[in-house]
């Protein structure tokens, strides 16, 4: 590490280096509403958003401020919110509308015991499958999990980056772990971080058509107030963002909205690996079990099983090309999870290549330890 | 010259968009569209200022057929919407139009809400007494003892009276209104989008086909008739005894007030944050990363 | 205040064009009904002051003695459909002259 490295390290808590990440990425609108173990990104961008012009308010509830986020963004302002299970209940139904609408925006979940009121001090992963389907309806969407004070500034960033870019909410995976786990990170310069904003128009109002499909399926957005006067609705729509029932304009957006986020599955599914090369067991983990399961493979290389870790920052969807070649590569995965195995889930279903699956789940609101893995690593 | 009616179906109705319009015959939302658009018109306001958001149910339809920035959000929350847009775009003139159910039901929270923060909004209720879309189920604002397709042995519930509430609430400005009294509520409508603050119009409606067949109130006209007769302006309401009021309703201006709004005043958050910050940090700034380093 | 734009554009428009010999400046309206856009719902016959809107065996509303129009207004503020248009009438001096 060198000097100048040693200087930016800064002692941070995860939801401290969310609200780094997003005020980073660009993010000038917060809306949320009180909740563990969330509420530290609130407090510091109430802080901090005022400073950059941004705006900060604390709605009267999840729902609103899941729509006063759609409506910042819909007026060009890059938002977010954050909360934890209760709240992210709360949100789904808005969050449908984030995607019918293309609105971009990020949602930070930070996960604690559920359901309902839950363990809410204590860590979880009982939201992912809520995370891709907790809305009605089919619609994409994307999910990423955070596993650490450093992923937290670097996955937030990418996830504003990706909501600009495929106008689709995105959400942020947490846990209470992550959030209050404060570590030393090196946060990069400004210049350093690559920004994506939103495509907007480039034609005269009078020739915008706002959800015409080209070739990336993500249509040109205009900002409401920007002279690019269109309708916006939560109805299947047209082109022209009008209300349609024609069976071919209502399948044409379905798969288009479809169609746009699989023509992103390479920039979008985001994996890690670890000692993977040569690798006969694997473990598949994400959010804080992913380091518990570095820590594992590690220790179990030490005792020369040749195990690896395919860390997933990308949940949905799901990195099934990535899961793919090492489930045919591996004899086994073991895939821990603070959940009854709801990754598990999804890595059965896209396995081919009949790679035993273990699974190893946790829910009594404690951290899964390297050890526990550990002992899967060296018995299977 | 072009006649004001013909500027407003020429300027402000969508062309592209299929007319006439989804409502039922003698629906009075058509009306306070008019009244809408004519208050606006009035206004000189650009379109392009204007965000015409609304909810979910019969008045949900309304941003549809009109030529501003319109947004058709979820049921009950265009409140919420429409207070992101705001806050996004302060310049923009916000206008809500909402339905009884919509702002009071399932919108009540944000209603309230939007109220007490006093942010720079406008709300139109459209209040007709009951879900017209879904198939006259009633409403908060279904009269005691009416009937409905959800109350069919007779309401046993108590209605709200929305303009009260939102006075109570703390907007900065609360009118009443009918669709009978089309130029009146022209102007509610245009008070209500000129005061800074938050503004709400109750227009008491008519739902004919639903609210009206079930409870012998007659058609449009005889409903609409009836607000003719029972609507008291609320300057002579204040000199008839209780028992003269029996049966009748105000209309008129319930509360005009001037507070701090939300919004103007979260431009002075700005300013102080900016001041503190440039303050702190002398040269380091710009991202808000940097902020951390400290 | 638009008062300007309030139902009165019959008293600030010069009646130009009325005949000199007129004995009482009285003002003459054209209504116009488009049929497409009006779904018959009434509302415009049965507010009508001068009763002068009937309505056809479909329900449709026309106007037969268009001279008895005051102008009000109140079909046209009132039609929850767009579909009523009230003009100035200028009484027929030269054929071309059609502003109705």
């Amino acid at each position: 590490m060198t000097m100048a490295e040693q200087q930016k390290r800064v002692l941070l808590q995860g939801n401290e280096a969310i609200v780094a990440g997003a005020l980073a990425a660009g993010c000038r609108f917060f809306a949320g509403y009180p909740i563990t173990p969330a509420s530290e990104i609130s407090e510091l961008l109430s802080l901090k958003l005022p400073e950059l012009g941004g705006t900060f308010i604390q709605m009267e509830d999840e729902i609103a401020s899941m729509g006063a986020v759609i409506g910042a963004s819909l007026a060009g302002t890059k938002s977010m919110t954050a909360t934890s299970g209760p709240g992210f209940s709360l949100m789904q139904e808005n969050i449908g509308y984030a995607c019918i609408t293309e609105a971009p925006c990020v949602i930070v979940n930070v996960m604690r015991g559920g359901p309902s009121t839950g363990l809410p001090t204590s860590p979880s992963q009982g939201d992912v499958q809520m995370a891709r389907w907790g809305t009605h309806g089919d619609h994409p969407i994307i999910v990423l999990a955070v596993s650490s004070v450093s992923d937290c500034f670097s996955v937030t960033v990418k996830a504003f980056n990706l909501s600009e870019k495929y106008r689709s909410p995105v959400i942020i995976l947490s846990d209470e772990v992550v959030a209050h786990t404060r570590e030393a990170v090196a946060l990069p310069d400004a210049d350093q971080i690559r920004i994506i904003d939103r495509i907007t128009p480039g034609v005269p109002p009078e020739w915008y058509t706002p959800y015409a499909d080209n070739n990336r399926g993500v249509p040109d957005m205009a900002a409401i107030g920007d002279g690019y006067r269109h309708h916006i609705t939560g109805l299947i729509h047209d082109d022209r963002g009008y209300p349609t029932q024609v069976s071919q304009e209502v399948e044409k957006f379905y798969k288009r909205i479809h169609e746009k986020i699989s023509k992103g599955f390479q920039e979008i599914q985001i994996t890690k690996t670890y000692l993977m090369e040569d690798a006969e067991l694997f473990v598949i983990a994400y959010g804080s079990v992913a380091r518990s399961a570095l820590k594992a493979v590690r220790d179990a290389r030490d005792q020369g099983v040749k195990a690896g870790l395919l860390q997933l920052i990308t949940l949905f969807p799901f990195p099934r090309k990535c899961v793919d070649i090492y489930l045919r590569q591996c004899r086994a995965v073991i895939v821990p999870e603070m959940n009854m195995g709801q990754i598990s889930r999804e890595v059965s279903r896209v396995n081919q290549a009949n790679c035993r699956i273990v699974k190893h789940n946790r829910i009594d609101g404690h951290l899964i330890s390297p050890d526990e893995i550990l002992k899967h690593l060296a018995t299977v | 010259m072009l006649e004001r009616a013909e500027i407003i179906r020429k300027e402000y109705l969508r062309h592209d968009k299929k007319f006439p319009h989804v409502w039922c015959p003698g629906c009075g939302n058509g009306i306070v569209m008019g009244a809408l658009l004519r208050g606006i018109h009035g206004l000189n306001l650009s379109k392009d200022e204007v965000v015409l958001a609304s909810g979910i149910g019969c008045s949900g339809r309304m941003p549809t057929y009109i030529d501003f920035n319109t947004i058709h959000t979820t049921h009950g929350r265009a409140l919420t919407f429409c207070t992101g847009i705001k806050l996004a775009k302060p310049e923009l003139t916000v206008i809500t139009v909402m339905g009884d159910g919509d702002a009071t039901a399932i919108g009540g929270n944000h209603f309230i809400h939007a109220a007490r923060r006093n942010i720079d909004l406008t709300a139109i209720i459209i209040n007709n007494s009951t879900y017209g879309m879904t198939g006259g189920q009633y409403s908060p604002t279904t009269p005691f003892g009416s009937k409905s397709t959800t109350s069919v042995y007779g309401h046993v519930e108590h209605a709200f009276s929305i303009a009260e509430l939102a006075v109570t609430a703390g907007a900065s400005f609360v009118a009443r209104g009918t669709v009978y009294h089309a130029v009146h509520l022209e102007e509610m409508i245009q008070q209500a989008i000129r005061t800074r603050g938050f503004s709400v119009v109750e227009v008491i409606s008519n739902c004919h086909v639903q609210h009206g067949r079930r409870n012998k109130l007659g058609g449009a006209v005889e409903m609409i008739t009836s607000y003719k007769e029972n609507a008291v302006l609320v300057g002579k309401a204040a000199k008839m005894s209780p028992e003269e009021l029996e049966g009748k309703f105000t209309i008129g201006v319930l509360a005009n007030v001037k507070k701090p709004i939300s919004t103007e005043q979260y431009q002075r958050v700005i300013v102080e944050a900016r001041k503190n910050s440039h303050k702190n940090s002398s040269e380091k700034e710009k991202n808000g990363i940097k902020r951390y380093e400290e | 205040m638009t008062n300007n734009d309030k139902n009165t554009n019959a008293e600030k428009e010069p009646p130009a064009s009325t005949p000199k010999s007129a004995k009482k400046k009285r003002k003459l309206y054209t209504v116009t009904f488009f049929h497409n856009w009006c779904k018959s719902c009434g509302l415009c016959s049965a507010f009508c002051i001068k009763k002068i809107i009937l309505k056809d065996e479909t329900g449709r509303p026309y106007i037969e003695d268009m001279d008895s129009c005051t102008g009000c207004r109140f079909c046209e503020i009132h039609c929850p459909d767009f579909a009523i248009t009230i003009k100035n009438r200028h009484p027929v001096r030269r054929s071309t002259d059609d502003n109705g």
